[in-house]
């Protein structure tokens, strides 16, 4: 039996233990050792998204609109995906110049703005404070269900001892204690709660678990899985129906509209709830914890539905009278089966989703209200001056625990007038409404440059009326603070005025109807009032700098629109004040040293401090206050707007000017650096040009002397022949014989031009077909035989049976090979010639070499002989022998298979011509 | 940074793919009162579609790095 004592003692056993976790946290966070430097503990916190709407109030919708819960949950889900580009950006900017709240970075954008800031802060507070007293709500409500069990009745009060409003107020005092105790400790520099997020990271464990277990019991305890659940319920009409669309409330019932907007609303509720900005903005320790999020928060969300429908209907078929409200089926389902450990479990679920709302919106909301809305009043009528007084950061301090306690006790009052008559969703879904009012501001601000802080009141004013009129006066006309009348008749019976048919338009829902005409004037007005404001001097330096955040270098300083120094004393005294003196040095000097700004500084404070300063500030008291706290030490020189657009108009012209110079020049010397690079090809192709005419001028000299030598003498001897027709035959046959060795020599010469100019050219044809070179050498030593059995000369073949086979050419290695041996045959020693050929394999080169026992050839013509033309005059006889091409060609063709041709004298007597062929060309 | 790039504009495309699979007339294919599995058609739908896109962004972002 659950007595109210033991619900007691579990609830303040289960505060303990956050308490205990939480400390555990801000201990380690001291100690360097953070437990929340981790992405999965980083998406877990980002489950402070699922309150006690999503713990008991979507089985309640489900109960009336079957899939209508869904679109709050796959809105975040599509989000995941933009938020590389978008919370990333937010997660920066953020970084960069210490952002503390929505309301931070709507006033930081604008200019610094602390009127924008302030109305940003005041939006967030009336948006959400009605949806923190739905927590609260829900809490005690489900306090007193389980104070009855295991009787599941109607009764809300707990009978004699306190009522639902006692509780709650009880509660909210407890909330309170905790949201001051772990999140306005103390002034942090970097504004991360660490043991609060523990703490939140670890109720979406216990939500998600409760929720599980409870979905688990209904599905396959209660009933025999889902086939069981939902066959049973296909059976009973008023429950089939939940498994499709259902027509909405209004009159119109474009249910795929509605499922639309709604969608929408939460991409944005999950970028612009107070308490999402805080866990994944300000909370966020490294921007790449952002990956894991993307998937496993989504992931989350998933799983925490999945029994969303099977509980409803589990909920609907036990208790087919209607008798049990819908919202509470988590609880009463376990309840009426007298489960109670499980019953516990559920109720300390919704209560862990239910306080860890409270608690984050409360934080989130506190510092908004502290530093975007009191302080800047504070400093207006004067009552707290920064520049003057004593140590501020107590008084900081107060004012933001003091803001907690104000939101907490706002949301109760909330509670206690409105009563119970809402559900969960649609208080939330108002509320959602209200933060999406934020999202042309906010992202217009992040992309788009021109956005202005006109426009950005404007959008705000005109988003934020339309949400009232259409969504929150009919949800008070409703409790009846106003006349219901209002909404079913318009306004003193103005029919296109009713709030939810603004303009005769009934095609949605209240909330989709809301969310049309809202964010239609929210972004028009927006829009249309930038494109016709101007921007300050400061504004459009901060859209510079946070359009385009990724650009700026890390650390975000040297962007100084402070022109002159302050005194160091009265700036590092502000400092002082409200950060407190050790960690305001610690952090100043680091910044001086990174700098090169001597330290401790002079009496002058330089620009770039005083832009650093200024930024420490903002994480304390908001970006908007750290702008005027800073301006008040600085000695600005005054300068009239008109002046400064001047210089800024001259800076820009200037540095135009400079740039356009730069690249003029640099193309320049890219143009001349081409040409130069053009002339010396040039030159170097009319070098070679030349050097190809003289040798063309020289080779067609030689070949012309060449071709003339025979040609003369064929002319002679046919002029005797035919000048004198009584020749003796013996002497006509002489010359004869002349004639014709003459012409075949020219025939020789002819061929071997035309060759050796194929060759140079490249145009010869080479076959390669598999040769053995011993065969080759005895082939070609044949053909000479008559040739040196004429002369006497004893031919030596010293040659393998086989050598391996290579692949070349085989008529062009023998015309090597031949030539070599006719060289060979013309200059041995003419009495007693000897000839020897060998034929060595090496392991990569086969070496034929030729050698006679002739003259040699002397050192200094080694060279000349293998040039064209060149052959070496024989003392004894008056006429070269040979064309003077033979040896250039040999060289040619041996060098073309990748072989040498060499020569060298012997020890003894004559000369061997060697060539080598490489063996890899094997075949 | 092209990387980076890249992963940016893969899971914007899947968000794109998401938004068209969770809107009309999509899903009024699946808006019919028939069990799939013994579960009503339109859950089915929505909750694999979920559960995919879920898969495509893990698979996107903790690729090897």
């Amino acid at each position: 039996m659950l007595q109210g004592g033991v619900v007691f003692l579990i609830i303040l056993l289960y505060m303990g233990m956050l308490f205990a976790l939480a400390h555990y946290g801000d201990k380690r966070a001291e100690q360097g050792r953070s437990i929340i430097r981790n992405p999965m503990v980083y998406a877990l916190s980002m489950g402070v998204y699922c309150t006690a709407w999503t713990f008991y109030g979507s089985v309640g919708r489900a109960a009336t609109s079957g899939v209508g819960f869904l679109p709050i949950y796959l809105g975040p889900t599509l989000m995941a995906g933009l938020w590389w580009f978008v919370l990333r950006k937010f997660i920066r900017i953020s970084k960069m110049y210490r952002i503390t709240s929505i309301a931070d970075l709507a006033a930081s954008r604008y200019g610094k703005s602390q009127l924008l800031g302030g109305f940003v802060a005041l939006i967030a507070i009336a948006g959400i404070v009605p949806y923190i007293s739905l927590q609260l709500d829900a809490v005690a409500t489900t306090f007193n269900l389980i104070w009855n069990f295991p009787n599941i009745g109607q009764q809300t009060s707990i009978g004699q001892i306190f009522t639902v409003e006692d509780t709650a107020f009880y509660v909210a005092i407890v909330l309170a204690v905790f949201a001051i105790l772990f999140g306005a400790r103390h002034l942090d520099l970097t504004e991360h709660h660490e043991g609060l997020v523990a703490a939140i990271a670890f109720e979406s464990v216990i939500k998600l678990l409760a929720f599980l277990a409870v979905g688990v019991f209904v599905t396959f305890v209660m009933y025999d899985g889902f086939g069981d659940l939902f066959s049973q319920a296909a059976a009973v009409p008023s429950l089939q129906r939940l498994f499709t669309f259902t027509p909405g409330e209004g009159p119109g019932g474009d249910v795929y509209g509605d499922w639309a907007w709604l969608t929408f609303l939460s991409m944005m509720a999950i970028l612009f709830l107070p308490r999402q900005f805080q866990v994944a903005v300000v909370e966020n320790t490294q921007e790449r914890h952002l990956n894991r999020a993307i998937w496993l928060f989504p992931l989350y969300l998933l799983a925490i539905n999945i029994f969303v429908l099977p509980i409803a209907i589990g909920g609907l078929l036990h208790f087919p009278d209607g008798a049990v409200n819908a919202d509470a089926f988590v609880l009463t389902l376990p309840m009426a089966a007298g489960q109670e450990p499980l019953t516990i479990l559920a109720f300390i679920g919704g209560f862990s989703a239910a306080i860890s709302m409270v608690i984050m919106a409360t934080v989130a909301l506190s510092a908004m209200a502290s530093n975007d809305l009191v302080l800047p009043l504070l400093i207006h009528f004067r009552l707290v001056r920064l520049n003057r007084g004593g140590d501020l950061s107590g008084l900081l301090l107060t004012i933001r625990r003091i803001a907690i306690v104000v939101i907490v006790l706002l949301s109760y009052f909330y509670f206690r007038l409105t009563g119970e008559n809402n559900s969960l969703v649609s208080i939330g879904l108002i509320s959602f409404a209200a933060v999406a009012q934020f999202a042309p501001t906010v992202l217009g601000g992040l992309y788009w440059r021109g956005g202005t802080r006109l426009g950005a009141f404007a959008g705000l004013t005109a988003g934020v009326a339309t949400w009232g009129y259409t969504l929150l006066l009919p949800s008070m006309a409703s409790n009846m603070w106003l006349p219901g009348t209002l909404v079913t008749q318009g306004p003193f019976g103005v029919e296109w005025l009713k709030p939810h048919a603004l303009f005769g338009f009934i095609g949605y829902d209240p909330v989709p109807h809301a969310m049309f005409w809202s964010m239609t004037f929210n972004v028009g007005a927006y829009v249309m009032v930038s494109l016709f404001s101007k921007q300050t001097i400061l504004e459009r330096n901060q859209a510079r700098l946070f359009v385009d955040v990724f650009t700026q270098p890390l650390g975000g300083e040297g962007q100084s629109l402070w022109r002159s120094n302050a005194s160091t004393p009265a700036l590092m005294d502000l400092l002082h004040r409200i950060l407190g003196e050790k960690r305001t040095n610690e952090a100043m000097k680091t910044f001086a040293l990174r700098q090169g700004v001597p330290w401790p500084m002079g009496d002058e404070a330089p620009p770039v401090v005083i832009e650093h300063a200024e930024m420490l500030l903002a994480g304390a008291i908001g970006a908007a206050s750290a702008h005027v706290a800073v301006a008040s030490v600085v000695q600005e020189a005054t300068l009239s707007l008109d002046e400064l657009m001047r210089m800024f108009d001259e800076t820009t012209q200037v540095i135009a000017y400079s740039r356009d110079l730069e690249e003029r020049s640099q193309q320049l010397e890219r143009q001349s650096r081409r040409l130069e690079a053009a002339y010396t090809e040039l030159q170097a192709a009319n070098e070679r040009l030349k050097e190809l005419d003289a040798l063309k001028d020289e080779f067609v000299s030689t070949v012309t002397h060449e071709l003339r030598t025979p040609l003369t003498s064929i002319r002679a001897f046919s002029e005797i022949l035919h000048d004198n027709p009584d020749l003796d035959t013996e002497r006509r046959q002489k010359f004869l014989a002349i004639i014709m060795r003459e012409s075949e020599r020219l025939t020789r010469l002819i061929n071997q031009v035309l060759d050796l100019a194929k060759m140079e050219s490249g145009e010869m044809e080479w076959r390669r077909t598999p040769v053995d070179l011993a065969d080759l050498i005895r082939d070609s030593a044949q053909s000479m035989g008559r040739l040196s059995a004429e002369r006497q000369i004893e031919l030596t073949l010293d040659l393998p049976a086989r050598a391996p086979l290579i692949l070349v050419d085989r008529d062009r290695i023998q015309q090597v090979v031949l030539n070599l041996l006719s060289n060979a045959a013309k200059f041995c020693d003419p009495d007693h010639g000897e000839v020897i050929v060998s034929l060595r394999v090496q392991p990569e080169w086969i070496t034929v070499a030729v050698s006679d026992n002739g003259p040699g050839v002397p050192e200094e013509a080694q060279t000349i002989i293998f040039e064209k033309f060149r052959q070496l005059g024989n003392a004894s006889r008056r006429r070269p022998q040979g064309t003077g091409l033979g040896l250039p060609i040999s060289r040619e063709i041996i060098s073309h298979f990748g072989g040498q041709l060499t020569v060298q004298n012997n020890a003894d007597a004559g000369a061997t011509f060697m060539f080598t062929l490489p063996l890899d060309g094997a075949a | 940074m092209n990387r980076r790039f890249l992963k940016g504009q893969r899971l914007i495309a899947v968000f794109a793919i998401g938004a068209l699979l969770f809107s009309y007339p999509i899903l009024s294919l699946f808006n019919r009162p028939q069990l799939l599995f013994g579960m009503p058609i339109l859950y089915v739908y929505l909750f694999v579609t979920w559960a995919a896109l879920i898969a495509l962004y893990a698979f996107i972002v903790e690729r090897r790095r």
